[in-house]
């Protein structure tokens, strides 16, 4: 089961999950993802070796996505 | 094609800093020459201030009160650049800190419910390592690892701690529209941009100090230099 989250006021949000061959749950993930990077959020994906990836397109094999706001220097 | 740029050219560019491209992107040279203008900066600031004192004792020795008041002055002003370095990071639970108030059980809030710092909280410990997550529980800072340094992030800042462990670099830079985010989120935010991108998460922080590791340290809030000690002790291992 993978989980797309947004960080938020309420800690995190689970916007959507699904499960890899499932047709209408992973339609529906990218629907909401596609509306989030609309609304001017970032999505975010953790790799094995610490680091992190920027992704525009939901990738389905992925178990946790993470919708974050933009930065700025203070 | 120089080895920096040809390094960073199969990488991709944080979204914020692609955002801004007027300015120079951070690498190894720009922290280099940064790092010497802050010096240059504060020898400037010492000088100013220990020249006249100086001058004054050599005209009239008995003006030696108001001369070390002078350049106190000086010295006092160096102790405030690298308290605000200090500050700007703002570690989790720290007096700045979002969490630092507690949340108040409301009427409708069920006692075993996770509140929103406690949730923000678990999920900044699964991004994390098992020893890392030990540390920001203690200090309220999270480490991290990169090919600049190591990192202490926390709620409106990071602190780059520079192979060697000697030299270290205070960035302000927080979540654009904060509102009303939870302490672990902030850091989670930051820390995600800085893995996605070392070089553009330091593009789009602003410096606000440069200096000796330990005019760091010591304004710290007690409770965080154990990460800053560890920071250091990887970061001399990097040199």
């Amino acid at each position: 089961m993978s989980r797309l989250i947004r960080l938020d006021r309420t800690g995190h949000t689970e916007l959507a999950s699904w499960t890899s061959g499932d047709p209408a749950s992973e339609r529906a993930a990218i629907g909401t993802f596609r509306r989030e990077l609309d609304e001017g959020m970032l999505a975010s994906i953790s790799r094995p070796d610490g680091t992190a990836e920027v992704v525009r397109e939901l990738p389905l094999d992925a178990e946790l996505v993470v919708m974050r706001r933009p930065i700025s220097g203070g | 094609m120089s080895a920096e740029a040809a390094s960073t050219a199969d990488r991709p560019v944080l979204a914020e800093a692609a955002a801004i491209p007027w300015r120079r992107r951070t690498t190894e040279r720009t922290l280099r020459r940064d790092g010497r203008r802050w010096t240059l900066w504060t020898s400037g600031v010492v000088l100013t201030f220990a020249g006249p004192a100086a001058v004054l004792i050599w005209l009239e020795p008995l003006t030696i009160p108001a001369a070390a008041f002078w350049f106190a002055h000086g010295v006092a002003v160096t102790h405030m650049q690298a308290r605000r370095g200090a500050r700007s990071v703002v570690p989790i639970g720290s007096e700045r800190s979002a969490a630092w108030k507690p949340v108040p059980d409301g009427p409708g809030r069920e006692a075993e419910e996770p509140s929103p710092d406690e949730v923000a909280l678990g999920l900044l410990g699964d991004l994390i390592g098992h020893e890392e997550r030990d540390l920001l529980k203690e200090t309220g800072l999270a480490l991290q690892r990169g090919r600049l340094g190591v990192w202490l992030v926390g709620e409106e800042g990071a602190i780059l701690v520079r192979p060697g462990g000697r030299r270290v670099y205070c960035h302000c830079v927080r979540v654009s529209e904060v509102g009303d985010l939870p302490a672990g989120d902030r850091v989670a935010h930051l820390l995600l941009a800085l893995r996605e991108d070392e070089e553009g998460f330091g593009t789009v922080a602003n410096i606000n100090f440069s200096g000796g590791a330990r005019r760091v340290r010591r304004r710290l809030p007690k409770r965080s230099r154990p990460a800053f000690d560890r920071a250091r002790q990887l970061a001399q291992l990097q040199e």
